[in-house]
């Protein structure tokens, strides 16, 4: 395989609070190809949008630390890099979109504003032409009339539309890498099916690489090439859509997807639920952060952290049994079920 | 929507019997409508927000009845106007009331009739950080309603609160804690529990797990579940989550900017639907499968959702409808009609389709 575009190493970004050290992100290593759908998933504090904001190193200190690891961008680590050369990597080659199109914009300035300058300080074009540039975005992301459209302001744009806006200045540098932070979650299943539609078509024109950020999991089934599954910081499986999804080999995976309610189950069954919820990230478990919820523990998990191991091709786990359970074979809902009947 | 419901008496309260034996809430022509004002004195009314136009349903005792649609429909005004914790425009809410022991017109009862009726009706918030008061202990937070209503001394609350925390899956000693000592479930449940203390027939679930992350919406869902069964409660399950109403409904009503376009059994409504709104919804919500999604086609609609201010003349939906047929849509508005037993339908040219 050539080299890839984008290569994390052990990185590990810790918080410290006034409770203690936050390891939000700790010691994880994954790949992104050129052109590339790679989908993050995980619940809320599960460590996802914490590695997106250290790519961007976008990490505050003192509050934040990129404690250790690499980020290597075509082969040049970005933690090394000098704060001006950083500037044009962010937004240039590698561009963010984040959840809450209503506070990612400005509300003072017009959208051609807000458009032209991302344009500008990337690229050496005169005031007219990032203006022709900010217009095409636009109309890339479909807005309706876009040179009337660059002179208004934020709040007269619907959720649907700021969100197109923040696509249009996320692409309007041709960037290699987009990573998207959540973008369709505050918006109403209607739009957002439009909005990913859009989004992935135009990544998928530009072979630009995209790495989507969600706690759902319908959403990367349906647009990503693969998947990486986080808990608490770490990552627990990584795989393609289909292998994470039909042949799930953590526990917690497992647990997540049988969890889930889905529009095509007819039979009213009972749901799987994983007992407990995520621990904190200030006082993480000693060995497996899943054991204390995992129901296939043993002795070791409470004292060995598993690393992720490869188990095939692009697949990796991080569990000491991911070789002798055979998940796919334990029907979980099923299970359950019966489980109840006899107890009833 | 149809001749048995205007049949429905004038006085506010009527004997148990006139609502058929299992339907525990009747809603007749339901309106909605916030003022809009202008001017600092006079506050002349310019216009309205048309929240809830004209909207009838019954819910029969025991079951869930699922009410979706996106933000703006219209969903969480209705089930606030039901128990009036807004006041309807227009429009009539029988419900019996099992303290009462008769049936009420929640939309026109007095005072005294509606605390009555408060002991019947519950309700779950979305939000389990903002409807909770940070500065009550949890026993407090459960005893509330108690108080309230003067149930009980002291002793026989706080057991009445030990044994709530139980039924909702926490500990008696969690009583004395407060409500930021508690993960987002664990605060769901408190909500919950807090619902259940006077033992009502009907809940208002009003998007109850969308906070939540997935395990633990399994968790609260499954809790959800056991309680109906445990207690025989009604609920009204308000979302905008198509997978979750699957799962806990056994109705489904669909709304769009203040009108129900659609009701019908749930596996009716996600096999068969007929409405090109709920088409176009069914068909927007991933499946989380990628053999699945390879081989769904999404109905993508045109444009933005108008403004409730405003709304289009004829069929609210026919400036997005992929079907809408000028001349028709835009003049007449189209009512709900049951074209199967059971299955309600507003269009002009329904159709059955599958999208799932």
């Amino acid at each position: 395989m050539t080299q890839p575009l984008l290569r994390v190493t052990d990185l590990r970004t810790y918080f410290s609070t006034e409770e203690g050290v936050v390891r939000a992100v700790d010691g994880i290593s994954f790949d992104l190809q050129p052109g590339e759908r790679r989908g993050v998933v995980g619940e809320s504090g599960s460590g996802k949008s914490v590695t997106a904001m250290s790519i961007m190193r976008l990490i505050e200190p003192p509050a934040g630390e990129i404690v250790t690891g690499r980020i290597e961008y075509k082969g040049a680590n970005l933690l090394e890099m000098a704060e001006d050369e950083m500037q044009a990597v962010r937004g240039g080659q590698i561009a963010m979109i984040f959840q809450d199109p209503m506070t990612a914009l400005n509300p003072v300035y017009t959208i051609g504003d807000q458009l032209m300058e991302t344009i500008t300080l990337h690229q050496k074009v005169s005031k007219r032409e990032a203006r022709d540039i900010a217009m095409q975005a636009l109309a890339d992301v479909q807005i309706p009339n876009p040179v009337a459209r660059l002179e208004e302001y934020p709040h007269q744009f619907s959720g649907g539309m700021r969100q197109r806006v923040m696509i249009a200045m996320g692409l309007s540098c041709n960037p290699d890498i987009l990573i998207a932070d959540e973008p369709t979650t505050a918006l109403d299943v209607t739009t957002q099916a439009k909005i990913m539609d859009l989004m992935l078509g135009l990544a998928d024109e530009r072979n630009t690489a995209v790495l989507l950020i969600t706690h759902d999991l319908g959403v990367v089934a349906g647009f990503c090439d693969t998947i990486q599954v986080m808990y608490a910081g770490g990552i627990v499986e990584s795989g393609s859509g289909d292998e994470i999804f039909h042949n799930p080999q953590h526990p917690y995976t497992w647990g997540l997807l049988g969890s889930m309610t889905r529009l095509d189950q007819a039979q009213q069954v009972r749901l799987h639920s994983i007992a407990g919820a995520p621990p904190s990230v200030i006082d993480l478990p000693v060995g497996c952060r899943f054991r204390p919820r995992c129901e296939f523990a043993q002795d070791i998990c409470g004292r060995v952290l598993p690393p992720l191991v490869e188990t095939g091709a692009g697949r990796s786990v991080a569990c000491h049994f991911a070789e002798e359970l055979d998940l796919k074979a334990i029907d979980v809902r099923h299970r359950e079920t019966e489980a109840e009947e006899v107890i009833s | 929507m149809t001749d048995t419901m205007d049949q429905a008496a004038q006085p506010s309260s009527v004997s148990v019997g006139d609502l058929p034996a299992d339907v525990i809430m009747r809603v007749n022509h339901l309106v909605k409508e916030f003022p809009i004002r202008k001017g600092v004195f006079f506050k002349k009314q310019v216009g309205a927000v048309k929240a809830v136009t004209d909207i009838s349903f019954e819910v029969k005792s025991g079951e869930t009845l699922g009410l979706v649609g996106e933000s703006g429909c219209g969903k969480s005004t209705t089930a606030r106007s039901v128990m009036r914790l807004l006041e309807p425009t227009s429009g009539d809410v029988w419900f019996r009331s099992k303290t009462r022991n008769k049936v009420v017109n929640v939309a026109t009862a007095g005072k005294e009739e509606l605390r009555g009726v408060r002991e019947d009706i519950q309700i779950v918030f979305q939000d389990p950080y903002a409807s909770l008061n940070p500065r009550m202990t949890v026993a407090s937070i459960i005893a509330e309603p108690l108080v309230v209503h003067g149930k009980g001394d002291k002793q026989e609350r706080l057991d009445k609160v030990k044994s709530l925390l139980k039924v909702v899956g926490l500990q008696p000693e969690h009583a004395n804690r407060y409500p930021h000592e508690f993960s987002g479930g664990q605060r769901q449940r408190i909500g919950i529990a807090r619902a259940l203390a006077l033992n009502p027939s009907f809940v208002v679930l009003d998007e109850p797990v969308s906070a939540l992350d997935v395990s633990i919406q399994a968790q609260v869902l499954n809790l959800l579940d056991d309680l109906q069964s445990e207690f025989g409660l009604t609920y009204l399950f308000i979302a905008h989550d198509l997978s979750v109403v699957r799962h806990i409904s056994d109705r489904v009503a669909v709304m769009y900017l203040g009108r129900m376009v659609e009701m019908a059994d749930r596996d009716a409504l996600y096999d068969r639907p007929m409405h090109p709104y709920t088409h176009a919804l069914l068909s927007a919500v991933p499946i989380p499968d990628p053999k699945v999604e390879a081989t769904r086609e999404r109905i993508l609609l045109e444009g933005d959702i108008p403004s409730p201010i405003n709304p289009p003349s004829g069929c609210r939906f026919h400036t997005r409808c992929p079907i809408a047929q000028m001349g028709k849509c835009d003049v007449d508005e189209p009512q709900l009609l049951e074209l199967e037993p059971g299955h309600w339908v507003a269009c002009h040219f329904p159709e059955i389709k599958q999208v799932i």
